[in-house]
């Protein structure tokens, strides 16, 4: 296995519990990488801003995670286990645009369907899985609109739910992709918060991000990332003119110039 | 009152009722994944497909329903596959691929159907005569409910988060894929179970009508299926009655029926519909107010 030079210190033998480890992570779309070798660490606990300019694949690492896309090279490890394919404990919340808001289900029922995949086909919806769904709408501060339906509520209404779903699933690790576009003030305050509440319950938040100037606010530690790892730490650290200039500046490779795309 | 219920005193008369109890249901039940996937195209595309298919069946092996059927659904399967082969080889994109290749199969089916003798029992197909069941087509529909709806109440969970957001299914581990198929198949022998009676042409008003009418009607997606196989239900019998107390064609009755309570529900639904809508008040005044208490100071 070729180790990383970028972050040597990123050895799979280092992986603790309460740790995600990526190691040597490569990703490709039609022979074209989209990520390079990718190692990196991260804890529960923690709130990680996802970087990079348009096409870094931040998107892309986000998905591998959530089990969507095939690795090429590499391991993904949680909790001292390999991770392969997709994972209740992973919950990955898309892009708004990818949601049929017309779908006949209410706040509620959307954070019901975290509780299915615990579930499985047959047993009946009990007390526990009641008491989770409670739960998770008061921790998302959704319990006045639980019977709205979904296309009723305002954007950051939806994520909410959204959120309130991955806890409903009990899950560790939350992906969400561009959570803060396209909301007001506000309600990226209120989101910002509830992150937070997420990461004081224990959980990992991994969040792609644009907005530097929010970063540090927001998050405890960035990974840089524009097709391969520029840096990754936290905020105070890693977080600095020098990287981000480098991340947003690199032309990275892309197949094309070298004649490999099809 | 007796006039209305004589004629169920009828053996054939009491098969079709039977029939449509059956077929309503796991059509109105079905319809909801159509409506929910927007696979309306491709429903009509596959019902369309089983024409040919019907007529090769019948050269082949005579008017069995056990060839009538095989042949429909190889012939359905054909155009499933063949367009999604076509629409991952080339630019051409799913619904083009589908639009091209069914009509093509209907040509194909009106070509054969002109050139042999027995066109009159095709025709029953084209159109659909429910009273025309016999028992082995009973049989067949009952095989066809009994293999479906239970697959798909089992399947509910599942199939409801791969139909809300097929990626973040699979990401928690759902097989969307498999699932797909799943619901392809059980569309294709619910179009078969349900030729007889509505014919070719007009299954697809069976299979999408009452889950649009749910759709109008409710925000749940449990309610959209039990209740779309209650409607599908409760109409393809109220059409069959009718059709038989003023001695019109059957399918046609049972699609309009259908088409009658997709009306009421566009015109009546509380939330959905469009009268509500247009004498609704523009502003929540009393809401508003709330939000904003002026008197409180």
């Amino acid at each position: 296995m070729e180790t990383n030079l970028a972050n040597p210190s990123a050895a799979p033998a280092a992986c603790s519990s309460h740790e995600l480890c990526v190691s040597d992570l490569t990703v490709s779309y039609h022979r074209v990488p989209a990520l390079h070798h990718v190692s990196f660490q991260v804890a529960c606990g923690q709130c990680v801003a996802l970087l990079g300019p348009n096409g870094a694949g931040k998107s892309t690492l986000l998905k591998t995670l959530a089990g969507l896309v095939r690795m090429e090279t590499g391991s993904i490890r949680f909790h001292g286990h390999e991770v392969k394919g997709a994972t209740k404990d992973f919950a990955y919340l898309p892009q708004r645009e990818q949601i049929d808001w017309d779908f006949p289900t209410t706040v509620r029922g959307i954070v019901e369907m975290g509780r299915y995949l615990r579930l499985g086909w047959w047993r009946r919806f009990g007390g526990e899985d009641f008491d989770a769904v409670e739960e998770a709408l008061k921790a998302m501060e959704l319990k006045p609109i639980e019977h709205r339906q979904i296309n009723a509520l305002s954007g950051g209404q939806q994520q909410r739910a959204f959120l309130a779903r991955a806890l409903a699933q009990q899950a560790h690790v939350v992906l969400f992709d561009e959570p803060f576009t396209g909301l007001d003030k506000p309600t990226q305050d209120n989101l910002k918060r509830l992150l937070k509440t997420l990461r004081d319950q224990g959980k990992l938040v991994i969040a792609s991000h644009h907005d530097l100037a929010t970063v540090p606010e927001i998050f405890d530690r960035v990974i840089l990332l524009n097709g391969e790892l520029m840096a990754a730490g936290p905020v105070s650290e890693v977080f600095h003119e020098a990287n981000i200039s480098k991340t947003y500046s690199t032309r990275v490779f892309s197949g094309l110039d070298h004649g490999l795309a099809v | 009152m007796d006039w209305l219920f004589k004629s169920l005193q009828h053996d054939f008369m009491q098969r079709s009722l039977v029939a449509c109890v059956l077929i309503g249901f796991t059509n109105g039940f079905l319809g909801a994944f159509v409506v929910l996937r927007r696979l309306a195209l491709m429903a009509d595309s596959l019902s369309h497909s089983l024409l040919p298919g019907l007529a090769v069946g019948l050269i082949l092996f005579g008017l069995a329903p056990a060839g009538l059927f095989f042949g429909a659904l190889v012939a359905a399967l054909i155009v499933a596959l063949g367009a999604q082969l076509l629409a991952k080889g080339s630019r051409i994109k799913e619904d083009t691929a589908l639009g091209i290749l069914y009509t093509v199969a209907f040509s194909v089916g009106i070509v054969i159907i002109s050139k042999v003798k027995v066109r009159v029992s095709l025709l029953h197909y084209l159109f659909g005569n429910i009273l025309g069941v016999s028992n082995s087509d009973l049989w067949v529909i009952y095989g066809i409910s009994l293999v479906i709806i239970p697959l798909l109440v089992g399947l509910q969970r599942p199939l409801m988060l791969t139909l809300f957001d097929p990626s973040v299914a699979k990401s928690q581990g759902v097989r969307v894929t498999a699932l797909n198929l799943v619901l392809m198949i059980s569309l294709v022998l619910s179009m078969i179970a349900s030729l007889q009676a509505v014919g070719v042409i007009l299954l697809l008003g069976l299979l999408i009508s009452p889950a649009a009418t749910m759709y109008l009607l409710c925000d749940s997606y449990p309610m959209m299926l039990w209740g779309g196989g209650l409607l599908g239900m409760i109409g393809s019998c109220l059409g069959l009655l009718l059709s038989d107390w003023f001695n019109l064609p059957s399918g046609a009755c049972i699609v309009l029926v259908l088409g009658f309570f997709f009306c009421l529900a566009y015109l009546f639904s509380p939330r959905y519909g469009l009268l509500p809508k247009l004498t609704k008040r523009r502003h929540f005044h009393d809401q508003s107010l709330a939000r904003w208490p002026h008197d409180e100071a």
